[in-house]
């Protein structure tokens, strides 16, 4: 039984009347394993994560969570998932403490095992003191940490995140993250979806590039960034010069370019010596700056669009 | 990690979605205990004793009864289907759009229906128990005459099924509370002025007679006053209760579809 993906996905499609969402979606997560979905708002992630979920259905293709047809049991996979969805869907009228105790009703736990295992989240998403205040007096990130302790209620064996950090405050999303690694280290298959590609490096063993409600790239995120892009990333901003003649000029420096609205990325495997080559060749950039290739490249390199706009 | 709590028992999913909303009602209500036992002693000592005195001093008696004991049932009628009414609209427009909790109870075990019909299931039971102690208000009032007066807190919850089925679907299928209020006062408050509540049926002109038949309040009024001074053909009877049954129906149908549309596609 726990062999073989816990999740498998084949030509997923889901179509809204006109609108499709998601286009054709294959992939495979293995137990443990923690996997993202990159992509920037609309790319279809929320869609499909609905449909892991198995809350919706798809509308063709095939989906199997936990060895199950969603079809047929719904009820028996969402019992054994967690769900942090994007919106914190927490009662701001009752406390924090009674959050966590009347949702985990839903899943038929018994009243005993709930009481112990509120006490036991709360201190794992560091919420002991704020246990009896109104969840409508928390900040961001309390919320948020509120959103995943619920959804740890069931003790699930798959954990679905959606844009888990939208909206928090650096600080808030370091703690988040810490977290986040725990459950992972304790054995918890994670899926996030993220347009952070920050978040998706720092917590995706593995994950897929979406754009239009279809997958452009699949693997770990350093053999992405390997296969999709260069070493190293030069970043130039230039005055009031002619962007297009430009582009000419610093053509022959790079294995690539990249014209943004402010600034040039040039794509080589040693930055420093790109600059060195420039400054010889006469081109001064008002600020220029070195950096290793992120998944953010990535994105821009199979889509030509930045990831968040 | 993983222990899949199957503790099995016989019970319904949807319960689980009725505990819920009782749980939430216990934990945020606020002196509604209060004002459910002093508003229809308020009510019938105004209306029932106080303009009872000048429709006794005019008319004397209505339909055999005196005026506080003519409109002493319809309280428990109109008070009925206000409950299905104010759990149902904003409620539940909250629940699927502003704090999303019906979509948070949607990715647990439960399905759509069972969150509806859980809920249901909580009108119903707010409604019966209201029922009871507008029941013993009434009666404390000297207006029930009749054993089958024992039946009127569940009358009270089929009342208020009748208005919180259909209504519960149409604010799912809902996307701003702004039809809600035109709801109210163009329908549930016209409703409770002109279902023959303050006044038989006769005292409408002819043409407007069969008009009030469809007005589905004037159901939960007559069947009020049969059970509380036990009289009333049995026709009539099965005839009220089959059109609050069929709105029961209609709204269960609808809903399943709203919900379904709103939570799950």
């Amino acid at each position: 039984m726990n062999t073989g993906p816990i999740l498998q996905a084949q030509d997923l499609v889901k179509r809204f009347r006109e609108l499709t969402a998601v286009n054709g979606v294959s992939f495979a997560v293995d137990r443990g394993e923690s996997f993202g979905f990159l992509g920037p708002n609309g790319a279809g992630k929320t869609s499909t994560m609905r449909m892991i979920s198995a809350v919706s259905q798809p509308t063709s293709g095939s989906l199997t969570i936990l060895g199950l047809d969603p079809r047929t049991h719904g009820p028996e996979i969402r019992g054994r998932l967690g769900v942090v969805p994007q919106e914190d869907t927490l009662e701001l009228e009752l406390t924090v403490r009674q959050n966590l105790e009347m949702f985990a009703r839903y899943f038929d736990i018994p009243r005993a095992v709930l009481r112990e295992r509120a006490t036991e989240l709360l201190e794992f998403t560091q919420l002991t003191e704020r246990g009896n205040d109104k969840v409508d007096d928390l900040s961001g990130g309390m919320k948020r940490r509120l959103t995943i302790a619920r959804a740890l209620m069931n003790r699930p064996e798959l954990l679905i995140l959606d844009e888990p950090t939208t909206g928090l405050d650096p600080q808030a999303r370091h703690l988040l993250w810490e977290r986040l690694y725990r459950l992972k280290r304790e054995g918890v298959t994670l899926i996030i979806t993220t347009h952070y590609m920050d978040e998706a490096e720092q917590l995706c063993d593995r994950l897929v590039v979406m754009d239009h409600g279809a997958i452009v790239a699949e693997g770990p995120p350093r053999d992405l960034i390997a296969r999709h892009s260069t070493r190293e990333v030069v970043e130039l901003r230039f005055g009031l010069d002619s962007h297009e003649e430009l582009h000419g000029r610093l053509a022959p420096f790079a294995q690539r370019i990249e014209a943004l609205p402010d600034r040039f990325l040039l794509y080589v495997d040693g930055g420093d010596d790109t600059l060195k080559e420039l400054h010889a060749a006469g081109i001064v950039p008002t600020s220029a700056l070195v950096r290793r290739s992120s998944l953010e490249d990535v994105f821009l390199r199979l889509t030509g669009r930045t990831l968040v706009d | 990690m993983a222990d899949v709590l199957n503790t099995s028992t016989s019970w319904p999913r949807w319960q689980r979605s009725w505990w819920y909303h009782a749980r939430y009602y216990v934990r945020t209500w606020r002196g509604s205990v209060a004002s459910t036992v002093l508003f229809p002693i308020f009510y019938l000592s105004a209306l029932g004793v106080g303009v009872g005195h000048l429709v006794s001093a005019h008319t004397g008696l209505v339909q055999g009864q005196t005026y506080l004991h003519f409109i002493a049932p319809t309280l428990l009628a109109t008070t009925a289907m206000q409950l299905g009414e104010g759990e149902s609209l904003w409620p539940v427009l909250a629940a699927v759009k502003w704090i999303r909790s019906y979509h948070a109870a949607a990715s647990t075990p439960l399905e759509p229906e069972d969150i509806l019909i859980g809920k249901l299931a909580w009108v119903a039971t707010r409604a019966v128990a209201t029922g009871a102690v507008y029941t013993a208000v009434i009666g404390a009032f000297g207006a029930l005459q009749s054993w089958w007066c024992l039946t009127l807190p569940l009358l009270a919850g089929l009342i208020a099924l009748a208005f919180a089925a259909p209504l519960v679907a149409y604010a799912a299928r809902s996307q701003s509370d702004g039809s809600f209020i035109v709801i109210y006062r163009f329908g549930l408050v016209p409703m409770f002025l002109f279902s023959a509540t303050f006044y038989p049926v006769s005292a409408y002109p002819g043409y407007l007679r069969p008009v009030v038949q469809f007005v589905p309040l004037y159901h939960g009024v007559a069947l009020a006053r049969a059970a509380a001074f036990g009289q009333g053909s049995l026709g009539a009877i099965a005839f009220h209760l089959a059109f609050l049954v069929m709105m029961v129906a209609a709204g269960l149908l609808w809903g399943r579809r709203a919900m379904r549309r709103r939570l799950v596609d």
